[in-house]
């Protein structure tokens, strides 16, 4: 494709986000009190992180060129583990959450590259799997976190006066800008993304990194489960359903191309920003009084956003394709 | 072209008695032959008209739904939004025939708008996931994903998330009716199946789509109307799938906008790759879809009736998808 044209697609993709977000702010500050007060803020970044960590990981995978389905039901599996792991201290339900989220990272990697199985129907299967895990280790019901080892610190606590779950998200979308931009692992995640025979015979070692990738989503849904366990005090075999498309759309309004290749991790938290304010302004706009939306409107108007953000960038795929 | 392997009969490649073709071509008939013997062989009372009833009754939504993911998925796309689009029209009947849309001036009008209503629907809905995917050019699994999210919210914005009960025999009948004591849910997946099949097998349409899934391109240069195909497959997974809600909704003789069709499409994907569709397209089998949803079933039935608990039978549903798709690729190869 031509140079110019996709990185004025990409400029599109990037900023378009975060005009979104900046105006949906403003919205927001002007018409609602207290909507920039330090409570809404804190409190929408803590409960969002959780969707942030799964995103990120969703991001990779995108880039490349696969799709993660299963990290909803890692998530819940990690929330379990790390619940019931969570008498014996912080680090032990951490660890287990995550360690969980890790397992399943690797089965999907092992069946994607090993298997050469689809990443789609990899992803719908370890799903399954998960999720069934979760219900067996959880006895079909939720598992409460133990209260007195600190744990729960870990979704509810503050540190320097943020939330614990936004540094723990913070911290990994450095990391994983830094990763994404300046190391061969990422610029090999974006020539698999691009050109996946071509990244392979230039001699760049596609399989594992494509498994390192898998693996690290899983990882990053098994921590996003260890918040969620900490920050409800239970763990959820239940949760997570629909977290997987969350994450899609998240990464697909942040302007990461879904045929791999391209993308961002900032513009992928400022998706994650902008469908979470969808919810709280939601909120808002119900404690005025003057309508009345109930919670169901929010996927209504989540997949009503949706389908604007790709059909803005569908037109301007196609006129860079015809520019091309 | 990659379409020749189901299209042609039999005879025509007969090439010897290779293992892989029969694996191919009878792995999920030989997986369900086994499945039934061996659970004639250990399932107390296997061998019963209520236990066919059971698991009839349990597979005809899925199957129904499975057809038309079976469609969508020969054309080298997806469709995320069958259990959305459910749980619409299960919604939309129940407002219907209860009057509370529009009042109803005779029960029986109320009836027949709620069957054709809620299916026009998700029909209507299934086209526009086709005219994002074919005129936006977005890809179907974002195409559909945007009604994936948006859909149950709709049905629930619908009923404001209340459960409507109701006590209607003549539009329950779609549910809970039999004829010739066949349940009339069964009598429905059988057309439907035997439709489809015949329409994939013997006619132009049929044909054109196996030939998209094959090579997109290649079928555009040779003249077939690419869009238009993927348009009407996408509506008739819709169609299917507003059928599908009626009969959970009529079973259940409640509808829940929650709970209609969630899963659904993990469900009816999972029934397309068991019963040996392949999923990057082009080649496809309706029956084996059939065969699919029914070994699914009842290795869940078997699990179940063993005491084995339901959590344990997903994760050997999900080792079962695994391993009919990996038998796949090494017959394919």
């Amino acid at each position: 494709m031509n140079r110019i044209p996709l990185k004025l697609f990409q400029d599109i993709g990037r900023y378009g986000v975060l005009l979104a977000l900046v105006a949906l702010i403003l919205f927001g500050w002007v018409r609602y009190e207290n909507f920039l007060g330090a409570f809404n803020v804190l409190s929408v970044l803590r409960y969002n992180s959780m969707f942030a960590l799964v995103a990120l990981g969703m991001c990779f995978v995108i880039i490349t060129g696969g799709i993660d389905l299963s990290v909803g039901s890692t998530a819940a599996l990690g929330s379990v583990v790390a619940a019931l792991l969570s008498p014996y201290g912080v680090m032990p339900g951490l660890l287990g959450g995550l360690a969980a989220g890790l397992a399943i990272g690797a089965c999907n990697a092992f069946i994607i590259t090993r298997l050469n199985i689809l990443p789609f129907i990899t992803t719908l299967a370890t799903m399954l799997a998960a999720s069934g895990c979760a219900l067996l280790l959880a006895g079909n019901q939720s598992v409460s976190v133990s209260y007195g080892t600190g744990f729960v610190e870990l979704g509810q606590g503050d540190f320097l006066g943020f939330p614990i779950p936004a540094w723990i998200a913070l911290i990994a979308y450095l990391l994983g800008s830094l990763i994404l931009n300046f190391t061969a692992f990422g610029r090999t995640v974006l020539a698999i993304g691009g050109n996946e025979d071509a990244a392979r015979l230039m001699g760049l070692p596609a399989q594992r990194v494509k498994a390192l990738v898998y693996l690290a989503s899983g990882g990053l849904a098994g921590l996003a489960g260890v918040i969620l366990a900490a920050q409800f005090g239970a763990g959820q075999p239940i949760e997570g359903v629909g977290w997987e498309l969350f994450a899609i759309a998240a990464v697909v309004v942040g302007g990461t191309l879904l045929m791999g290749g391209v993308g961002s991790v900032g513009s992928t938290l400022a998706g994650v920003l902008l469908l979470g304010l969808i919810f709280n302004i939601l909120n808002f706009e119900n404690g005025l009084g003057w309508i009345s939306l109930s919670a169901y409107w929010q996927s209504v108007i989540r997949g009503a956003f949706l389908l604007l953000v790709v059909a803005i960038q569908a037109r301007l795929s196609m006129r860079t394709e015809e520019a091309a | 072209m990659a379409d020749t392997t189901t299209t042609l009969p039999p005879a025509h490649r007969a090439t010897g008695f290779d293992i892989r073709t029969i694996m191919t071509r009878y792995g999920a008939w030989i997986a369900l032959a086994l499945l039934i013997l061996v659970n004639l062989a250990i399932t107390p009372n296997f061998a019963t008209w209520q236990t066919l009833h059971v698991n009839l009754t349990q597979v005809c939504a899925i199957v129904i739904v499975g057809v038309g993911m079976t469609l969508v998925i020969a054309t080298g796309g997806i469709d995320l939004s069958v259990g959305a689009l459910m749980a619409i029209a299960g919604a939309l009947a129940p407002l219907i025939f209860l009057g509370k849309l529009f009042p109803m001036p005779h029960p029986a009008i109320g009836v027949a708008l709620a069957f054709i209503v809620p299916v026009l629907a998700a029909a209507a809905l299934g086209w526009f996931n086709g005219w994002l995917v074919t005129r936006l050019r977005i890809q179907p699994i974002i195409a559909t994903l945007v009604l994936f999210i948006a859909g149950r919210g709709i049905a629930q914005v619908f009923t404001n998330g209340n459960l409507q009960v109701f006590n209607l025999p003549s539009f329950q009948f779609i549910g809970l009716g039999r004829v010739f004591g066949i349940p009339f849910q069964a009598v429905l997946m059988i057309i439907i199946v035997a439709v489809a099949a015949w329409m994939l097998r013997r006619t132009v349409f049929g044909r054109q789509i196996l030939a998209i899934g094959g090579n997109e391109k290649a079928a555009r240069l040779s003249g077939i109307p690419v869009a238009s195909v993927k348009q009407r497959v996408y509506l008739i997974s819709g169609f299917l799938s507003g059928i599908a809600g009626l009969i959970v909704i009529a079973r259940n003789s409640a509808a829940d906008a929650n709970l209609v069709g969630l899963g659904m499409e993990l469900d009816a994907i999972a029934a397309v790759a068991v019963g040996g569709t392949l999923l990057t397209g082009g080649r496809a089998t309706v029956i084996g879809t059939l065969v699919g949803a029914l070994i699914i079933q009842l290795v869940r039935y078997t699990l179940l009736a063993n005491g084995v608990p339901d959590a344990a039978a997903l994760v050997v549903k999900a080792a079962i998808i695994v391993l009919a798709v990996w038998l796949q690729r090494q017959s394919h190869r």
